[in-house]
């Protein structure tokens, strides 16, 4: 390592196998109390259905068990190590204490098909959840169903879709910007509409000049993401609120950057008809490695009626019920409820901060902007407009030198840091797109800034440096194209595979 | 605020090198209108002590107490305190999906092991690193089913989960896909003879659950007979995946759709879970969702990544498979832990005790005047009885008892106003079914 990197120092990981490859018939790492019934005999129970055994079955114990996982898990790089600066992914500290009370005894243990009078404590929760949303967003209604943002998309297009049916032309097509995130396009397809992509002004910006000329009464809805994915705040909002609206057509908001806005400003203050939030962005809840998300839909009035069921109601004699039973609701986006745990979560975050949650804004802000501040000059600025929560620059000047924006992603790992995202949006070749969030101290940002100018310095000096980079972890750069050309999706018995390392 | 680490001289000078006197100004690009000048209408800042206190009253205010007999799609299993104990490291809990493969192999290892223990359970060849939960996998199956044949129609038994089938409908609806409903015999299985009727050039599969709704196992060897006799496919919900360790699993189907959350995930009010989808090798490049892969660095060492994304929204926008982003990942995990715990031998044990307790609970509910077992149909874990009286007025007089009774099936089936779900797992008690069966007898002596 060069003594240029200061946040990171080689330590030892362990090597650690498939638990396929750790198992021994005769062990395990769980047993249950013996049964109190009779033995049921399998045969005669289920006949031809009975199974015999599970072939391949790990058979390991519980120490084993421990240390495979525990071992597994050094191998991660995660906010609780360090900062994680993947622009639009929102990486911030996942508080403790949400995870403390998803899992209280009453809290994990209700089942959703449970009496209504016994479940009013979840009941409550989500009511509460859902008060507080519409206040952080200035909507009038939503739904805490679906399961994620690119299933909040979903479910808002079909909001907008029963709408325009309700007033007698479902239209036929969804604008979205090039610089939208990707699961907008696939979400307006299984919406059955047909994608037409818009190109952003020489900003970055809705171009409203265009716009205007392509709203028609094929037009369903544009789908924006404010600030965009640029870290940019769409500055004719409302212009394009009008044109849409003027045209009978929609707006719809990916609300993935709304860490940028919550406290500051609010989306159904600015013309927007539907947006969905990423509770795992914003509110906190943990990634855990690629989910479990949460992404609530919030509607404007004229849509309410047609929200996915269950729709939370207050009965005459206050309690709370769950209504299946409503006449112009799109039907239902999933089982049950929606992602409760999930949901439990962002509300622990939303009560630790309440009517203070501008502060985690501004900071996240500050943030950006102060790592905007050290790095301009040293990385190209595609785009000028004054960002919000996250900053995007260009690989421009190091590609002279052949090092690109993966090669400068990969080298920070050795300095310690999660790469940025790399390559989107779209509208910026070379992209390296930063987003720090509120939860990194000056000292992090400080370290981060360093880096990141160190890695400049090594793409000019040392170029193969930065292109062959990482160096320091404990698999280097993996073969991408034949993982994907002779895919092994699994373990396999009869397969001899060699150890780990 | 606790969560937020800089000092106000920090931010001072943090504000001060970028060149503003205060946190406003970095606002000044959003529209003077727009700007909230008040501060949001939410309560006061809670501490961590209040937070708990928030919701241990809210947990006050649930099922504490109760003995429960539902099923229906949340089993309530056993859950191995080192399930948390491994979900709650940091390096887990707290990473992002593993785009940057040199550090995140821990997690995709994890999921590279889930993918081939959901093939084991399956009988699957390759299985994806999970789906939001079991109904939008169902629906993801169907519309895989549809982009592979080419066809709009699916025939689909109304013994399938009602909600998982409300949601196909949802997704099916704008894609001018169209579903025909199948129902059930007196063995509580799909009527195999309509669906012989039903299916035609134009159908893209069967869509079976197996044990069904009424925790009837299906015969689905001879349901994708059916299918493939049209070129039709096969595919087969799994909602309690416990079953798979006494029940061989659907080798003839062509895709499996299935809810984990039975190994490793609490019930949770109804989520986060675990769906997966399972199918064979010839219809990777149609399965929807993450893929992790097995592949080498320069230096020829193991390792794992995200593969075949030219199948996802990232890259394919529009054209993409689905639009799934986030799969179930720290899901996938837990029930990854549990069916490591659980082993070869342990699953078998579980799964042993299910199968033994149900049984034992079904005798006993039968010996009660006027109950009987609603189907003749083989079951695992969960059965369906008939009552002389509506389900929903016998569990009130088990609510005074503490006891949440069987699921009143005439909520989704008309018919069956009668009739109500139960199941058994392995948490529950010999002691506590017999005081079920003394209670409702009790119950059904009631002058109405």
């Amino acid at each position: 390592m060069t003594n240029r990197i200061k946040k990171a120092a080689r330590h030892v990981s362990q090597n650690e196998g498939l638990i396929f490859e750790k198992s021994a018939p005769g062990k395990r790492g769980m047993e249950l109390p013996p049964l109190d019934v009779p033995t049921a005999d399998a045969a005669n129970a289920l006949g031809e259905f009975a199974r015999a055994e599970v072939p391949g079955f790990p058979e390991v114990s519980e120490i084993e068990v421990i240390r495979h996982f525990t071992r597994l898990s050094t191998w991660n790089y995660a906010i609780d190590l360090g900062m994680y600066p993947l622009g639009s992914c929102t990486m911030k500290y996942n508080p403790r204490v949400n995870e403390h009370v998803a899992r209280l005894d009453g809290i994990s243990t209700e089942h959703p098909y449970q009496p209504i009078e016994l479940s009013q404590g979840c009941l409550r929760i989500l009511e509460l959840l859902q008060k507080c949303l519409l206040e952080i967003t200035g909507m009038d209604a939503l739904s805490l169903q679906p399961s994620a943002g690119a299933q909040g998309e979903l479910t808002g297009l079909l909001l907008i879709r029963a709408y325009l049916e309700s007033q007698g032309n479902a239209r036929k097509k969804v604008l979205i910007p090039d610089s939208a995130h990707g699961t907008n396009p696939a979400t307006a397809v299984i919406a059955g509409y047909e994608v037409q992509n818009i190109p952003s002004d020489s900003r970055g910006q809705i171009d409203t000049d265009q716009l205007r000329q392509i709203v028609n009464q094929d037009v369903a809805a544009l789908m924006v993401t404010n600030p965009s994915t640029l870290g940019v705040f769409e500055q004719r909002i409302a212009e394009t609120a009008d044109i849409l609206h003027k045209a009978g057509a929609l707006l719809y908001m990916d609300g993935a950057n709304m860490n940028a806005l919550a406290g500051v400003a609010r989306p159904g203050d600015f013309g927007v008809d539907v947006m969905h939030l990423n509770l795992h962005k914003t509110f906190s809840t943990p990634h855990g490695g690629g989910g479990p998300g949460a992404g609530p839909v919030l509607v404007k009035k004229i849509l309410e009626p047609f929200l996915p069921v269950p729709v939370l109601v207050k009965k005459s004699d206050g309690s709370l019920a769950l209504d299946c039973n409503r006449a112009k609701s799109i039907g239902r986006v999933r089982a049950f409820v929606g992602n409760f745990g999930v949901l439990v979560r962002a509300l622990a975050y939303t009560l630790a901060y309440g009517s203070g949650m501008r502060q985690a804004t501004e900071d996240a802000v500050v943030n950006a902007n102060y790592i905007r501040k050290n790095l301009e000059g040293v990385y190209d600025l595609p785009y000028s407009l004054p960002s919000m929560h996250e900053v995007v620059f260009s690989d421009s000047k190091q590609k002279r030198r052949g090092v690109n924006t993966i090669d400068i992603a990969k080298r920070l790992i050795d300095y310690g840091f999660h790469p940025y995202t790399t390559a989107f949006p779209l509208i910026v070749p070379g992209a390296l797109m930063i987003e720090p969030t509120e939860s990194e101290s000056k000292e992090e940002c400080d370290l981060f800034i360093d880096a990141m100018r160190s890695i400049a310095q090594e793409a000019e000096e040392n170029p193969d440096l930065v292109k062959t980079a990482p160096h320091s972890t404990r698999v280097g750069r993996l073969d991408e194209v034949g993982a994907a050309r002779k895919p092994i999706l699994r373990w396999r018995e009869s397969k001899s595979s060699s150890a780990a390392d | 605020m606790r969560y937020l680490p800089k000092s106000p001289s920090e931010r001072q000078e943090m504000l001060a090198a970028i060149g503003v006197r205060s946190a406003d100004e970095l606002f000044s690009s959003i529209p003077e209108q727009f700007r909230l000048k008040r501060k949001l209408d939410l309560p006061p800042a809670l501490s961590e002590m209040e937070i708990i206190d928030y919701f241990r009253a809210r947990a006050a205010e649930n099922s504490r107490g109760y003995t429960s007999f539902l099923g229906a799609g949340v089993y309530n299993h056993h859950r191995s305190v080192v399930v948390d104990t491994i979900l709650l490291r940091g390096e887990f809990l707290t990473s992002y999906t593993p785009y940057q493969a040199e550090i995140s192999q821990g997690t995709l290892q994890a999921i590279f092991e889930f993918q081939t223990m959901m093939c084991q359970l399956t009988g699957m060849d390759v299985a994806n690193a999970s789906m939001w939960d079991g109904s939008t996998a169902l629906a993801e199956a169907a519309l895989m089913a549809d982009r592979l044949t080419d066809r709009r129609r699916v025939v689909i038994a109304r013994s399938v989960h009602p909600e998982y089938r409300q949601v196909l409908a949802t997704y099916a609806k704008n894609l001018g896909m169209e579903i025909v409903e199948v129902g059930w015999t007196s063995r509580g299985q799909a009527d195999l003879a309509t669906i012989r009727e039903l299916v035609h050039d134009d159908t893209s599969c069967v869509v079976v659950q197996s044990p069904n709704f009424f925790g009837v196992i299906e015969p689905t060897a001879e349901i994708a007979q059916i299918a493939h006799a049209k070129d039709a496919l096969s595919v087969v919900g799994i909602a309690e995946p416990v079953s798979l360790a006494a029940i061989n699993p659907p080798a003839d189907a062509d895709i499996v759709a299935m809810e984990a959350q039975g190994l490793g995930l609490p019930p949770s009010y109804g989520g986060p879970f675990a769906g997966v989808i399972a199918t064979r090798d010839k219809f990777v490049r149609q399965l929807p969702g993450r893929l992790a892969g097995q592949t080498t660095d320069k230096e020829g060492r193991r390792g794992f990544v995200l593969t075949l994304a030219t199948r996802e929204q990232h890259i394919r926008r529009e054209k993409a498979t689905s639009n799934i982003c986030t799969n179930q990942a720290l899901c996938a995990l837990a029930v990854t832990v549990q069916l490591t715990l659980l082993g070869k031998e342990g699953l078998k044990e579980m799964a042993q005790q299910n199968l033994s307790k149900a049984q034992f609970a079904a005798a006993e509910l039968a010996k009660i005047p006027g109950v009987k077992l609603s189907f003749t149909g083989p079951t695992f874990n969960e059965f369906a009885i008939e009552l002389p009286r509506s389900v929903k007025i016998v569990n009130q007089s088990l609510l005074r008892e503490k006891i949440i009774g069987p699921l009143p099936l005439g909520q989704f089936y008309p018919e069956l106003t009668k009739h109500g779900l139960v199941c058994v797992t392995e948490t529950i008690s010999r002691a506590e079914i017999e005081r079920f069966a003394a209670s409702l007898k009790k119950a059904l002596a009631e002058p109405l």
